[in-house]
């Protein structure tokens, strides 16, 4: 094999790479480098350095260590039975990548994921390596997110969680049955197991609130997964009771829904059609509902049909278009909570409103200057000047919120 | 009609001093305008004077206000110190305005605050550094940035406290930001042919920007959305971003029309290893099968494996029993809970604390007794990031009843203590109740006998301090109860 240089591995182990949807740096802890005199920072917000044409975030230099795998999960584009070129980085390149990127204000740090070589320590001692380079060679204090592998050892674990501001396990698939259908190699009670082991670890060093001296922060950041949606049958129903599991069981920060999209050299076992885009992005949004509206999930996925959520308008608004007696809703009297169940309300119109309304009574003009779209809340709600009237319960309430074009094609065509 | 004179576009400090000594004056809103530098003011105005009376207030100002402020004088907008000070009068006697969301100067305010903020993040995002070697500061890195509002002194804190232990330099149109390792300082504006034309760097990040997007899914609108086009000159990699829109579909196509190609022969060889070193035993036992467990271990990961009921799935993992196999004593409680679930282990969450103080109190030593529960997966209700302990059903208890009867035969004890009625129901294979059956030793088999009590969380549940304590000491009385039954059980014994 001909030896390959920075650029063209750079070009393998990214485009490897490009299928974790994750691409987040918020959530770790404070740290500059104010006193240290090197190079980083971390305020709690992520920031997007860039954005590529696909409209994902570019944040971090997101790579593989190397795309040579043992496993042979079919979803996957560096699955061993797959014929894609294979390259791996030393791990001194990746921490001078690192470094040189982060110089030059190109990311937030490092998201570094890798296929299992040898085994499941020797790869993970590698990536820990990196992580522990930068920060004690390097004097980075930037952003890094290691994807662990579920059955590492724990010592291996706890040196990442130490080094690292975000951890991750991928759950991959909405089912067990299905993981162990695609990702023979793998073990959903191993992940799980793992998810449950960084929870523990996270919370032990998270320390008591009257703890004078806090323990060293393990993973800041919390840990995130990933589900690959559209590969096997599941319906979003599935999907949701799967990450609402995972938020309960692990306090996950994150389930992040991938899309499942073609990739070169792929499978016979997958499916040839992607699904469509707004699937993914359905999900999201049910995902928010659940986390930050009081929304429960068989209420989200009662608004759509036989377990699939609406395509064509957004799970809040099919929620609300099957549950018209709860509507209108007072701006000036409802409470928070059935405020939030407003399409076309989200959280900060909310707080918005509920500071406004305790100096003034508000008319629907004024509950249009604090929203997005006036149209989505109008037959929703009730002002000091206006009442919907009919227009709630209208049969033809839902093709307003359809575009013409879209409303005869049910999946919404990208271009 | 007086004018103020401000140093700088973002000059919040001389805005402020500016403010109070108008305020102090009573100056109206409408009579005070706010130049920048060496612009001419109004016609009639005269200077906003620099003495104001003695006796004049000191104005107050929700805390909110000035940061607020700060954020406004930063806006491109040249009403933007006017817009300000008629806040600022406004909440003498307004004084719960900024929290009236709808109001048209605090709907102004905000929209600007906003367009600040998102200029001065965007501003974070995509600077970009170019390196170059300087004789006198050695390794130095300059950027040449256009921000669309005043942001520049904002921001460059941010870069400060990001990268201090490089030299920069951000030169804009308006003030550059300089950092010398140690201070950070603000210079008069640049042009763009001041900055560095290019950086060795930029072809590995341009191959990286390719690399990472994926033609399958073109996104353009949110893509610009979030990087809209008016920043794209100072960013290397939007060069790159037509060309790849247009390889995108073909790019897709070539992917799905290229044929699924054979494994290759270093996958057959992997196979091949893999094969060979899987244990020949692999196949778990299960529960159906003919060969029953021969020793707790071989138990406990047999059960690693149990679907009989449908509690294995939102689970974590089985909590098998934990002890000697040869232990004299099993204790059983109900369920594992959620962070029984996480570890792994029984009784080690705030139950199994009430359990260990019992224990302690009577003096026995745990790791002498093997300890289980009637049910080994964790039933719960999910709700947001909680999980709630749900009751098991008596069939779901039945079904597990098969694992806490294997474990009975191979730890063969002399004493079984079910904690709580569920793990009682588990043991007699029947319901009954606590009251009728706590605190006296019951013959399960001949060499077998079992003691009912509590379940720990039933004291911990207790809101009322004083049936608390009167409850903890019949717990602790129940095992002290244990321990004269079985002494082996005792600490240092």
């Amino acid at each position: 094999m001909p030896t390959l240089d920075l650029r063209q591995k750079l070009a393998i182990l990214s485009d490897a790479a490009k299928y974790d949807a994750s691409c987040a740096s918020s959530g770790a802890a404070g740290r500059n480098s104010v006193k240290s005199k090197g190079i980083g920072s971390t305020e709690g917000s992520g920031i997007c350095h860039a954005y590529a044409p696909d409209g994902r975030c570019i944040s971090l230099l997101k790579i593989l260590l190397t795309n040579f795998c043992i496993y042979d999960c079919a979803y996957c584009v560096n699955r061993s039975s797959s014929n894609v070129q294979r390259a791996r980085f030393s791990v001194d390149e990746v921490v001078a990548l690192t470094m040189n990127f982060y110089r030059r204000n190109y990311i937030e740090g490092l998201f570094l994921s890798s296929g299992i070589i040898k085994n499941s320590d020797y790869t993970m001692e590698a990536m820990v390596r990196i992580a522990k380079k930068l920060r004690l060679e390097e004097n980075f204090s930037g952003y890094i997110h290691l994807k662990t592998i579920p059955d590492a050892s724990p010592a291996l674990l706890e040196d990442a969680g130490l080094f690292a501001d975000r951890l991750s396990v991928n759950i991959e698939l909405p089912t067990d049955l299905t993981l162990s259908a695609l990702a023979p190699e793998k073990d959903a009670r191993d992940i799980r197991r793992s998810m449950g082991h960084l929870r523990a670890k996270i919370e032990e060093h998270r320390g008591e609130k009257r703890d004078r001296l806090k323990p060293k922060r393990f993973s800041a950041g919390g840990q995130s997964t990933q589900m690959i949606v559209g590969a096997d049958l599941s319906s979003d129903d599935d999907v949701l009771t799967r990450s609402e599991n995972l938020y309960g069981n692990y306090r996950l920060s994150r389930v992040y829904y991938s899309a499942f999209s073609p990739i070169p050299d792929a499978s016979s076992k997958l499916p040839l059609a992607k699904p469509p885009l707004m699937r993914e992005h359905r999900l999201y949004q049910a995902d928010w509902l659940m986390r930050f509206y009081g929304f429960q999930r068989a209420e989200i996925v009662a608004g759509g049909e036989g377990g699939m959520l609406d395509l064509t308008v957004d799970p809040k608004l099919a929620w609300a278009l099957k549950n018209r007696a709860r509507f209108p809703v007072d701006v000036n009297r409802a409470d928070r909570e059935m405020l939030l169940r407003v399409p076309g309300l989200g959280t900060r119109a909310v707080k918005r409103i509920l500071s406004t309304r305790r100096h003034r009574t508000l008319r629907l003009d004024d509950v249009a200057r604090l929203c997005q779209s006036i149209d989505k809340v109008r037959p929703f709600v009730t002002a000091l000047d206006w009442s919907p009237g009919g227009l709630t319960d209208e049969d033809g309430l839902r093709d307003r919120f359809v575009p013409r074009a879209k409303r005869a094609a049910s999946q919404l065509e990208l271009f | 009609m007086y004018n103020a004179v401000l140093a700088f576009p973002a000059d919040f400090d001389g805005w402020r001093e500016a403010a109070r000594r108008a305020l102090a004056l009573g100056t109206r809103p409408e009579d005070l305008s706010f130049t920048v530098g060496e612009a001419a003011p109004g016609l009639f105005a005269e200077p906003l004077p620099d003495q104001v009376p003695d006796d004049a207030a000191q104005p107050t100002v929700p805390r909110a206000f000035p940061d607020l402020a700060r954020k406004m004088v930063c806006h491109a907008d040249e009403d933007r110190f006017s817009l300000a000070y008629r806040l600022l009068w406004r909440l003498s006697g307004e004084r719960r305005l900024l929290e009236i969301a709808s109001d048209p100067d605090i709907l102004r305010a905000t929209q600007m605050v906003k367009a600040v903020h998102r200029d001065s993040h965007k501003m974070k995002a995509f600077v970009r550094f170019r390196e170059i070697e300087d004789s006198a500061l050695g390794r130095h890195s300059v950027a040449w940035f256009e921000p669309f509002h005043h942001t520049v002194e904002l921001t460059a804190p941010f870069f400060a406290r990001r990268f201090a232990g490089m030299i920069w330099t951000i030169l804009t149109p308006e003030r550059s930001a300089h950092w010398d390792g140690e201070a950070l300082s603000f210079l008069p504006g640049a042009t763009r042919d001041m900055a560095p034309g290019d950086d060795d760097m930029e072809a590995l990040w341009l191959t990286y920007y390719a690399s990472i997007f994926n033609p399958a899914r073109l996104k353009v609108k949110a893509m610009t959305a979030e990087m809209p086009k008016k920043y794209w000159a100072n960013m290397p990699e939007t060069a790159l971003v037509k060309p790849l829109i247009a390889g995108a579909k073909a790019a897709e196509r070539r992917m799905l029309e290229t044929a699924p190609t054979l494994p290759s022969f270093r996958h057959a060889k992997q196979e091949e290893r893999r094969a060979m070193s899987l244990p020949r035993d692999e196949m778990p036992i299960g529960r159906d099968e003919a060969a029953l467990p021969q020793t707790i271990a071989e138990a406990r990961e047999a059960a690693e494996e149990c679907r009989a009921c449908p509690l294995w799935e939102p689970a974590t993992q089985t909590v098998f029993g934990k002890g000697p196999d040869d232990a004299p004593v099993i204790f059983v409680g109900e369920q594992p809970g959620d962070q029984e679930d996480i570890a792994g282990e029984p009784f080690i969450g705030p139950a199994g604390k009430v359990f260990d103080q019992a224990l302690a109190a009577a003096g026995i030593d745990r790791r002498q007794a093997y300890v289980t529960n009637a049910v080994k997966h964790f039933k719960f209700e999910p709700r947001g990031k909680r999980r709630i302990h749900a009751k098991p059903t008596m069939g779901e208890v039945k079904i597990c009843r098969w694992w806490l009867n294997q474990e009975r035969r191979l730890v063969r004890p002399k004493l079984i203590v079910a904690l709580g009625a569920t793990a009682a129901a588990a043991v007699l294979g029947k319901t009954v109740t606590i009251k009728a059956t706590r605190s006296t030793l019951i013959d399960v088999d001949a060499d077998t006998r079992l003691l009912v009590t509590v379940h720990p969380s039933y004291i911990l549940r207790l809101p009322d301090a004083a049936a608390k304590a009167r409850e903890t000491e019949a717990f602790e009385a129940d095992m002290a109860l244990v321990l004269r039954t079985v002494p082996e059980l005792a600490v240092g014994g």
